[in-house]
């Protein structure tokens, strides 16, 4: 069903993940991904994998609802592992046939690709799966606050995302009813050629098209009547605040950074 | 041609956090020709258990007979059930998309792989059936009309693949008193015509107790109660139980009769309550 895509979907719960500041998971999942990059050998990769199993278990978040949102990116990583362990030049582990050989650089990296991939799957979700959508606009408005001075319309963006975020199961879900609708009025969109597919969306999508501007449309009366009228001296309800769990995780991101840097350049 | 559904349950996100049990454990059977009403409120399963009724939705468990075919297997061929099972979805006006009325209406006919003549045939029927005039109608822009005229409009694209079974889910919502009465006259009307099972949702109770053969009434998932109109609307408490309510001419009946005795509460149109109560009235003298 169309409505089961996990990724980018927000997990209900009151761990202590879910009340860090969102500003807090933003940059630390930002601080994740680069140092999964920095990270080049085994005690990187291992220690990043320890990691993000353990906010994982922390977070209350079920590792299973997590692999499901890997499904549709699965393809990809298979992809860039077949890629990598064929076309790196280096000591040959194993001749296949056409000339096609492995080698231990080739494998090296990779496995290593395919677990910073999977790794960064699971991080970036985990942001999203912890932070209600309204949450982490929030977050990214206030840390894109500074950029004002150079006339980023930071508050604007924020609410487009809002926005943006709020309308994505709205409109999947108008896209289901629609779908089934001309369906039960014997459209097929499953058979025929690639042109004869692309004319049998046409019943969906111009009513779709209808649907997102009257939903548009409502939804700027809607705020207009409550006299919305952009950022400016805007006040919040829910005010951000760091807590002193904001700054042990911090902490702890900070020492976790220390240990990929210290295993690249040190070691 | 008879629809048995038995046992049926379907869960939506199965194994996600928000699984709904949308339907559990239904079962009931239509004869042929009835027009069957459903009630129930918002969230009871209606609208779920209409998508089983034409295959849009399997259920995980149970089987629904159409006309002799068990529909839930999966060598049942979907596309002769929809030719015989015709769904109208609660506001039917916005998945219109063509330029014009008549090719709107024509998409399903054409989709049935029928022939030009045919369907502009099948079309103008339609459009009658719905009340509409084709000549004025046929070529303007779907978009342009009232929203009265849309839904028929919406509704033509159904009838015109003439099917055994049509099923209008809420047919009335978001219309003016007028539209109202329009559209259930014509599903009558249409009922009579093609002499096809109809089944029709509701919260109009009167439209309900005015129309019906049969009555389901459905309340979490569950068939709460079946049976013709007198038989549903004399269990007052448990439809109230339900969060549903009896007609208004039921309601009036069962209060007199709470007061009287003598007086029939069993009543649910205008014309015999009026006798009814013209009747006590003269007994007494
Ligand atoms: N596409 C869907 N995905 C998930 N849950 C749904 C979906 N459609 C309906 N539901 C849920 O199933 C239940 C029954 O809904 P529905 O059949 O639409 O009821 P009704 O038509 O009687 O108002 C409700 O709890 C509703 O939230
Ligand atoms: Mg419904």
């Amino acid at each position: 069903m169309i409505r089961d895509i996990t990724l980018g979907q927000y997990y209900p719960g009151d761990s202590l993940i879910h009340r860090l500041d969102p500003r807090i998971k933003i940059i630390t999942t930002i601080a994740y991904i680069a140092a999964l990059f920095i990270a080049d050998g085994f005690i990187g990769l291992a220690t990043s994998a320890a990691v993000i199993f353990i906010v994982t278990a922390v977070s209350r978040v079920p590792l299973s609802f997590i692999m499901r949102g890997l499904k549709p990116i699965f393809f990809i990583i298979i992809f860039t592992f077949i890629i990598n362990l064929f076309m790196i030049p280096g000591e040959t582990l194993i001749s296949l046939f056409w000339g096609l050989t492995i080698t231990k650089e080739g494998l090296r990296t990779a496995v290593f690709m395919a677990v910073r991939l999977v790794l960064l799957i699971i991080g970036s979700s985990l942001l999203t799966l912890t932070t209600k959508p309204i949450s982490l606009t929030d977050g990214i408005e206030s840390l894109l606050k500074p950029l004002k001075v150079i006339k980023v319309p930071a508050h604007e963006l924020a609410m487009m995302m809002t926005i943006a975020l709020r309308f994505i199961p709205t409109l999947l879900e108008e896209t289901d009813k629609i779908m089934k609708a001309q369906q039960a009025r014997g459209a097929d969109f499953e058979s025929g050629n690639i042109f004869h597919r692309a004319k049998s969306l046409i019943p969906i999508l111009v009513p779709l098209f209808i649907s997102a501007f009257r939903i548009a449309q409502e939804l700027a009366m809607a705020m207009e009547a409550r006299c919305y009228h952009g950022g400016d001296n805007r006040t919040r309800m829910n005010a951000m605040k760091m807590r002193a769990g904001d700054f042990v995780f911090m902490v702890l991101t900070l020492a976790f950074i220390g240990i990929i840097i210290c295993e690249r350049y040190f070691i | 041609m008879g629809i048995i559904v038995k046992n049926i349950t379907h869960i939506y996100s199965e194994g996600l956090p928000h699984e709904t049990t949308a339907l559990d454990n239904v079962s009931f059977e239509i004869n042929d020709g009835e027009f069957v009403g459903i009630i129930g409120h918002t969230g009871s399963g209606k609208s779920t258990l209409l998508q089983h009724l034409n295959g849009l939705l399997k259920p995980k468990s149970g089987s629904i007979i159409v006309g002799g075919t068990d529909i839930t297997d999966p060598a049942c061929k979907l596309r002769d059930i929809r030719r015989k099972i015709g769904l109208v979805f609660q506001y039917p006006e916005y998945q219109l998309f063509e330029e014009t009325v008549a090719r709107d209406v024509a998409f399903g006919p054409k989709n049935l792989g029928l022939t030009e003549e045919e369907t502009e045939m099948r079309v103008k029927e339609a459009l009658g059936l719905v009340g509409l005039s084709y000549d004025e109608l046929k070529d303007k822009s779907p978009f342009e009309l009232s929203g009265g005229q849309k839904r028929r409009v919406a509704i033509a694209g159904v009838v015109a693949m003439k099917p055994e079974v049509l099923i209008l889910d809420e047919p009335t919502a978001g219309l003016d008193p007028k539209a109202h009465r329009d559209i259930l006259d014509m599903a009558e009307e249409i009922h009579e015509h093609e002499g096809n099972i109809t089944i029709l949702v509701s919260h109009n109770m009167a439209d309900i107790a005015r129309l019906c053969d049969r009555v389901i009434v459905m309340d979490k998932g569950h068939v709460a109660l079946a049976g013709t109109p007198k038989e549903v609307f004399s269990d007052e408490k448990r439809l109230t139980d339900i969060g549903l309510s009896l007609p208004p001419v039921s309601y009036l009946m069962h209060r007199l009769n709470e007061r009287n005795a003598d007086i029939k509460a069993d009543i649910m149109d205008i014309d015999a309550a009026c006798r009814e109560i013209q009747r006590f009235l003269g007994e007494k003298g």
